[in-house]
């Protein structure tokens, strides 16, 4: 274990209708083996002794599964370490004396609410028009009654293993959050429990992604890039062909 | 304090179709009437604003995270335990019933533990109907693993995730009822009070996080999924913000508290490397398998593990545990290591690490064969501390994991404040002593999809609830308590942060004093001292601590202060506890409570029931009340793992 001294610039800004700015910290003895959120504990503690304000960061299972976590390092979402989100990203991946820039996730439908902390909730709002089986509970065939070919099932994990963190949108030139809305509508198109509603899910989710002033997908691919579990954006052309077949013969 | 569990009379397979029979009904024209508060959103609490919902109750549903998907169940591996008897390898609800109940060291209720193991088999249906991804096989039927503590092949999975699965899938039919309007969903609001009407839970006051603002709430029932406390120790398995605030805020409004010292302590995690680390992580348990633990013979042996020949090493589970040898349960495995450690013998930085060493296991099935089933395993654990465990043993320490005590409840999961019910990890039913592996999802979500809803319609349906509005004296008087409470908080904060301690330096100090005191193996005299010192622990948060900001915003801090406030409170009646239980159970060792050969001794004749801590207010101590556990359907048996 070695220990690094850093030069951090982080986004403050106190509120959403607040100016932000880039405050500029240094921080000596930063263990290697600290992970990205223990590195700004660290810094935290510092501020809190000196009577300043720490830095606000949404955080929580610190396992890389909640999605809860998130900001821009150095321009690039969850940070330079592949298939990682923040919690998960360590410090040895950065060298003694560099400068580091910390920013909120920044896209037009997630709106800064403190320091490097937003509000996500349009995501929400997209898996609550349509990102569901409607079953009540209860009175359910048994498990085994449909088979389900394993590579589907498994194609169906590979999109539903999304933890809703952002990073996609916050990384996509157009702020969209095609491959977010595409995981869950792959993983239901995928399974036999989702076809019943297929068409009606796909019309629904993507009007529900315009609305929450979201863009549109046009290939830059800036979002496989960075998403913490490796969604692939095979799933943004499922999710075209799901809403081409139903705008098509929904109409 | 009464504690009446209401269990059913009649035979064990019988008692739950009984009861949902003699237990009353509110007809569906009715429910809409009917307001139902929910806090928490992991698979207890969303399954049962969904199951409530999709009934016709009006359901207000409140978490703490920006999102209902972030509830902490979603970091759970392994998987989930039903009774459905797929593989044919004589699985059955009884089976799964007798290893849960002998799991838990025969310190759970029969009734309840029966109903889990029956309502089983229904989950695995329901979540497959919302579309959850389990492992399949190549012809379409459901997969199947073993896990700890069975014989049989009875735990679903998806992944390594099947957590997040799980909870996705309750989270989609919670978000299907918030989409029709029969949830209103209060996001990033932590929950600081219950609201007691005429004796009645009637609502709760909560904070808005992102506002500062206090907030109260009514309704006709609350019902809690508020997990688990192992937050209580600093370091845990458990996610940042999991505490014990809803269920200590509804304990010192008179709900019996069950079992607070029943911890797990999981053996197989990746151990503390500095005083900055802010939580640890759990590697799965199926490691032991294949990996042999060991440390070095000799006390203070430095050398790199490659460089230690074999007759230098104690491979001490295989030596002590023969025919168990490395799949001892987790508390024997979770004991020994803090034992080897404690000796002087651990390894690595800290001395506070034992290796699981994977060479033999590559050695006999080659590389290929290991990565395959470990592969995911050994690159998390890389990714965190830059070994690999191809080339070097893993180093692994217990951390604790799981609370198995809660708020005590009767068989419809009331807590002793009429209309206040616990569901999942916040309440202590099913587990007893001790969880087995892949038991916690299938609890949470028997608890809300299968068993709440029969509950809360008995009660409203035998009790007449006067109309409120949520304005009484009562909820007035539980906002000023609160607001009272952050203003306590923050006063002395005003004059800076000079010769002051921050909120983490406290919390850490608490939980040093509950990890050596109160952890693995406890003893009466160490206990003593525990309680002694908590006074002073308690004497320097509310005069030293100072919290950076207001109260009228967002204050990460003041949201931890205010739940290590709590902690530090509740923490007297965890060692209370523990002092009050002079035997060996679960996941516990009792110093004065031994065979000759160091294990664990269970004593049946004095300790067969579960402690309920009754609060007093003022100064006085807490109370403690018996409820006891009769054994009419199976015959507790002492472990043994020789």
């Amino acid at each position: 274990m070695s220990s690094i001294n850093l030069t951090l610039k982080i986004w403050r800004q106190h509120n959403s209708d607040a100016l932000g700015n880039l405050e500029t910290y240094d921080l000596d003895n930063v263990h290697t083996d600290m992970s990205f959120l223990e590195m700004l504990d660290i810094l935290n503690e510092k501020l809190t002794k000196e009577g300043k304000e720490p830095v606000a960061f949404d955080h929580d299972c610190r396992e890389g599964i909640c999605g809860m976590c998130g900001a821009v390092i150095d321009g690039v979402a969850h940070g330079p370490e592949k298939e990682v989100t923040l919690c998960q990203l360590h410090m040895r991946n950065f060298s003694k004396g560099d400068t580091i820039v910390i920013e909120p996730f920044r896209s037009r439908a997630f709106p800064v609410k403190k320091d490097l902390l937003v509000d996500r909730s349009a995501l929400d709002r997209i898996i609550q028009s349509g990102g569901y089986v409607s079953v009540n509970t209860g009175g359910t065939p048994d498990g085994n009654s449909l088979p389900i070919p394993s590579s589907n099932a498994e194609l169906a994990m590979d999109a539903a293993a999304c933890i809703g963190c952002g990073a996609c949108v916050a990384s996509c030139p157009n702020g969209a959050a095609m491959l977010f809305t595409s995981a869950k509508i792959s993983q239901l198109a995928l399974l036999p429990q989702g076809h019943a509603e297929r068409q009606q899910r796909a019309l629904s989710m993507v009007a529900q992604m315009d609305e929450e002033g979201f863009g549109n997908c046009t290939n830059a691919k800036e979002c496989e890039a960075v998403c913490p579990k490796g969604i692939s954006i095979r799933n943004i052309a499922r999710l075209n062909k799901e809403y081409l077949f139903a705008a098509l013969t929904e109409g | 304090m009464e504690l009446n569990s209401r269990v059913p009379s009649g035979p064990l397979a019988d008692k739950w179709n009984n009861h949902k029979f003699s237990n009353k009904l509110v007809n569906p024209a009715n429910r809409r009437k009917y307001k139902v508060i929910v806090v928490g959103t992991g698979l207890a609490g969303a399954s049962a604003s969904a199951t409530l919902a999709e009934q016709g109750y009006e359901v207000q549903t409140f978490c703490i995270q920006d999102s209902p998907r972030r509830a902490h169940s979603i970091a759970a591996q392994g998987g989930i335990n039903a009774a459905k008897n797929y593989q044919n390898d004589g699985d059955s609800v009884h089976r799964l019933f007798y290893d849960t109940i002998k799991g838990g060291d025969f310190r759970a209720r029969e009734a309840n533990v029966y109903r889990l193991a029956e309502v089983s088999n229904e989950i695995i249906d329901q979540c497959v109907a919302q579309g959850v991804p389990f492992a399949r096989e190549y012809g379409g039927t459901l997969a199947n693993r073993s896990f700890g503590g069975a014989q049989v092949s009875r735990t679903f999975y998806a992944r390594g995730q099947t957590g997040q699965q799980l909870l996705l899938g309750a989270y989609s039919a919670l978000s299907r009822q918030i989409n029709a309007g029969n949830v209103k969903m209060f996001n990033r609001r932590e929950m600081m009070d219950v609201v007691l009407v005429d004796g009645k839970a009637r609502g709760i006051t909560v904070r808005d996080v992102m506002t500062g603002k206090i907030e109260s709430y009514y309704a006709d029932v609350v019902i809690l999924a508020t997990g688990g406390y192992g937050n209580a120790y600093f370091l845990s398995t458990n996610a940042m913000a999991s505490n014990v605030t809803a269920a200590w805020r509804a304990h010192k409004k008179g709900a019996g508290f069950a079992n607070p010292s029943f911890v797990q302590i999981h053996p197989t995690c990746i151990p503390v490397h500095g005083d900055y680390q802010s939580k640890l992580t759990l590697m799965s348990e199926s490691l032991r398998n294949d990996g042999r633990v060991w440390v070095p013979r000799k006390v203070g042996d430095k050398r790199r593990p490659s460089e230690i020949p074999e007759e230098d090493r104690d491979y001490y589970l295989e030596n002590k545990y023969p025919s168990f040898g490395n799949l001892v349960p987790r508390d024997v495995a979770s004991r020994n290591a803090k034992e080897q450690c404690d000796e002087g013998k651990g390894v690595g930085n800290t001395g506070l690490a034992v290796y699981l060493d994977f060479a033999d296991a590559i050695k006999r099935d080659g590389e290929e064969t290991i990565l395959k089933k470990y592969g995911n395993l050994f690159q998390m654990y890389e990714k965190i501390t830059d070994s690999n465990p191809v080339e070097e043993p893993m180093l692994i320490y217990p951390a604790v994991h799981y609370t198995m005590g809660g708020l005590w409840v009767d068989y419809d999961l009331m807590t002793t404040i009429p209309g206040l019910f616990a569901i999942g990890e916040c309440n202590f039913s099913d587990h007893g002593a001790n969880r087995l592996g892949a038991s916690a999802l299938m609890q949470g979500l028997a608890d809300g999809y299968f068993i709440i809803a029969t509950s809360v319609a008995h009660y409203l349906a035998t009790n007449s609830l006067e109309k409120i509005l949520g304005s009484e004296a009562p909820f007035k008087d539980s906002k000023k308590e609160v607001e009272d409470r952050i203003d306590k908080l923050l006063q002395n904060s005003a004059d800076g942060p000079a010769g002051k301690l921050t909120v983490d330096e406290v919390h850490k100090e608490l939980g040093r004093l509950l990890w050596d005191h109160c952890g693995m193996a406890r003893e009466g005299g160490s206990l003593e001292k525990a309680l002694k010192e908590l006074p002073e622990i308690k004497k320097k948060f509310w005069d030293n601590v100072y919290i950076p900001g207001n109260g009228k915003d967002l204050n990460q801090s003041l949201e931890r202060a205010g739940r290590v406030a709590d902690f530090v409170e509740f923490a007297e009646i965890m060692i209370r506890d523990a002092l009050a239980r002079n035997e060996s159970c679960g996941c516990h060792l009792r110093e004065e409570s031994q065979t000759e050969e160091h294990e664990a001794k269970r004593d049946d004749e004095n300790y067969t029931h579960v402690s309920v801590w009754e609060h007093i207010s003022g100064d006085e101590a807490p109370k403690m009340h018996k409820e006891e556990l009769k054994f009419e359907f199976v015959t507790p048996s002492q472990r043994s793992y020789k």
